[in-house]
């Protein structure tokens, strides 16, 4: 069952330097319990996509295209609507749990707020509520922590307040936006078993929003790449780790130090990422790219099917067949 | 690293202990409670060798560098370089130290003055230290360093706002390599910058090294990069050190139980051993460095914590090889 359908998905920002177009043409479809991965470096819109969909754009940004939840767009929704879904049947984790949570307020009264407004609990019921839920993301002694404030807690037990609060309605989906970037290792690990519980027990679809695709390959069925402000390649975990095809996702896991390499020099993606103010003609991924025909400079490729493998998108005008010698390279060397 | 060198830098039971207010109460009359920031760390230090400090936040690995370079002035201790005990020297022996020892921050844009030109930041540590060079070669030198870290020389006048991260990093590198140092310090140099220039700036510390015969301090929370780079992985925890040992062996024989743990816990881009990995999750969090546990500072999260690892307090010692465990139970 698809629940949320993103078609066509652009934002744009009018800025000073003109028009930038943070996210182009960005398409998929999110079923119940799946776990969509989302990966891409700073600037290439990853986060504006879902922030778009979440109506949570700044003011300056506009958007076009249609994202259907329930057959209703989110984008075009006025606000009094959007907010009957947003923290109930849609909720989203930040990345910095300090500075996501309101300082001011208990985790108690910022919880119960939730249930208050979106299933007219009472008081007493939803602090009740709220305190199952902090048991469930595992914060010890909950009943008493609860009446606590954020400054209270340590990085990894307020992201845990964040799950729990984002989870308080049972929404049908969880937007993560790197949950994980700001937290140590070990409690990553705990943060990750954690919402892979949870989805085993909810049935929450999932999109995860991240740069690391260590992250990516624990956790999701489908992994989006993107590259400024376009979807580069689009496929499940398996392809895009075993078999990348296309240039900059072979890039990207190159240039990953990996623990079980020999340690010889990484293959780094010469230069910078294009300036979304002042992007390329052609394909974004051009000037960077080793395998770029003269195509590429002046038309942005499609993102198409490859031929054998239809469940593969990729948006790249050269041949898979092409790649396939790096490719084979990769994979001699990494898997 | 063969024994029979002489090590460069040897630092001995080097402990940083800052004194704070009590947290229940903020008068200034109350008794003031000490936070071991770092407490008794040992290591040598080889030249062209690679050390790599990993460790979670607040496990004292900043601070442990900033001591090295007397930024932070230890509280006991000696750090020992070439054979001569700074810490009794003053400040004009720091300051010829500093010529060989040079640093690399993680902020790559905070870490370099907004005023002033590239040509400014990087020329800088010669003006202090070799006054006696002209204008004209100083300049010389900038230029050549500049080419070598992979920035242009239109670029000379430029401030530091006008770069990207990658670029404001090969700034700091070459402002750090500017005065032929023998030791660098870089501390968490690539944690700010995306995958794909990361990769550039890894490889372009490695080959610096190679060519210059560098010895590298690699302090970073993230293992993968660390194992990338380092030669011999120094292991911290809540100030003390947990596990010194080569690369390999630790990586593929982890002895302490907190060096096992953080292995685990790595998520690797690789599904199908993903989906089937166990991770060994600590419970709970890490203890206040201002009222560590007793004995051993890891049992209270340890799962193979006994009763003696509350009363012992475990120094490092060999277990196989070069390899050096501080936990009771090896």
């Amino acid at each position: 069952m698809t629940l949320l359908q993103v078609k066509d998905l652009g934002v744009r920002f009018s800025t000073h330097d003109g028009m930038v177009h943070a996210v182009n043409g960005v398409s998929f479809n999110l079923d119940r319990g799946q776990t969509l991965g989302i990966v891409g470096e700073s600037g290439s819109g990853k986060s504006q996509s879902v922030l778009a969909m979440m109506g949570l754009l700044a003011r300056n940004g506009n958007t076009s295209g249609e994202a259907l939840y329930q057959d209703k767009n989110l984008l075009t929704m006025p606000a009094h609507e959007l907010n009957r879904i947003r923290g109930n049947r849609l909720s989203m984790i930040f990345q910095d749990p300090m500075t996501s949570l309101n300082p001011y307020l208990t985790i108690e009264r910022q919880m119960t707020e939730v249930l208050e407004l979106h299933k007219g609990m009472d008081r007493k019921s939803a602090k009740k509520r709220a305190i199952e839920l902090l048991d469930a993301v595992r914060i010890p002694d909950a009943k008493r922590r609860v009446d606590m404030y954020p400054h209270e807690f340590s990085g990894g037990m307020r992201q845990r307040v964040m799950i729990a609060m984002a989870l308080l309605c049972e929404p049908e989906i969880l937007i993560a936006d790197e949950p994980t970037t700001a937290l140590d290792v070990t409690v990553q690990a705990q943060i990750l078993s954690l919402l892979k519980d949870l989805q085993r027990d909810f049935g929450t679809a999932i999109i995860m929003i991240t740069h690391d695709l260590g992250v990516v390959a624990g956790l999701c069925d489908q992994v989006m790449v993107m590259y400024g402000g376009r979807v580069m390649e689009y496929a499940d975990a398996d392809h895009i780790f075993y078999q990348p095809s296309h240039p900059y996702t072979i890039g990207l896991l190159g240039a990953l130090p990996r623990m079980d390499d020999a340690g010889e020099a990484l293959t780094s993606i010469p230069g910078n990422p294009p300036n979304l103010a002042n992007m390329p003609k052609g394909c974004p991924f051009y000037e960077r790219c080793g395998h770029a025909l003269d195509v590429c400079a002046d038309t942005i490729p499609p993102l198409e099917a490859t031929g054998e493998r239809s469940q593969v998108l990729r948006a790249c005008h050269v041949p898979v067949t092409q790649l396939s010698i790096q490719g084979q390279d990769k994979e001699a060397l990494h898997v | 690293m063969s024994e029979t060198q002489q090590p460069l830098l040897s630092v001995r039971n080097v402990k940083v202990h800052f004194q704070v207010a009590s947290g229940e109460s903020v008068l200034p009359w109350t008794a003031k409670k000490t936070l071991k920031a770092v407490d008794g760390i040992s290591f040598d230090l080889y030249p062209g060798e690679t050390l790599g400090v990993v460790g979670e936040s607040g496990c004292g690995k900043s601070t442990l560098s900033r001591a090295i370079l007397n930024l932070i002035p230890a509280t006991d201790g000696e750090i020992v370089w070439m054979g001569k005990d700074l810490r009794k020297g003053g400040s004009r022996d720091w300051h010829r130290v500093r010529r060989d020892i040079q640093m690399i921050f993680q902020d790559p844009l905070a870490s370099l003055d907004p005023r002033m030109t590239v040509a400014q930041i990087i020329a800088e540590p010669l003006r202090t230290h070799r006054p006696e060079l002209g204008n004209k070669e100083v300049m010389a030198r900038v230029r050549q360093m500049m080419r070598r870290v992979g920035l242009t020389e239109q670029q000379i006048n430029r401030y530091p706002h006008e770069f990207s991260g990658g670029q404001c990093q090969r700034i700091g590198i070459a402002r750090a390599l500017i005065l032929e140092p023998k030791l660098i310090i870089c501390d968490e140099p690539v944690s700010a910058l995306d995958v794909s220039i990361q990769a550039q700036i890894i490889n372009l510390l490695k080959e610096l090294q190679r060519e210059m015969g560098l010895a590298l301090i690699f302090i970073a929370h993230d293992l993968a990069v660390v194992k990338h780079i380092s030669d011999r992985i120094l292991v911290m925890y809540l100030g003390r050190e947990m596990e010194l040992a080569n690369k390999r062996a630790l990586y593929d024989t982890p002895t302490h139980p907190y060096t096992q743990a953080l292995l685990s816990a790595i998520p690797f881009p690789d599904p199908a051993r993903e989906r089937s990995k166990t991770i060994q999750l600590l419970s709970g969090d890490l203890p206040s460095p201002i009222n560590p546990p007793s004995g051993c500072v890891f049992r209270t999260r340890c799962p193979r914590a006994e009763a003696r690892c509350a009363e012992e307090l475990p120094k490092l010692h060999a277990v196989s090889g070069d390899t050096q465990c501080s936990c009771l139970l090896t």
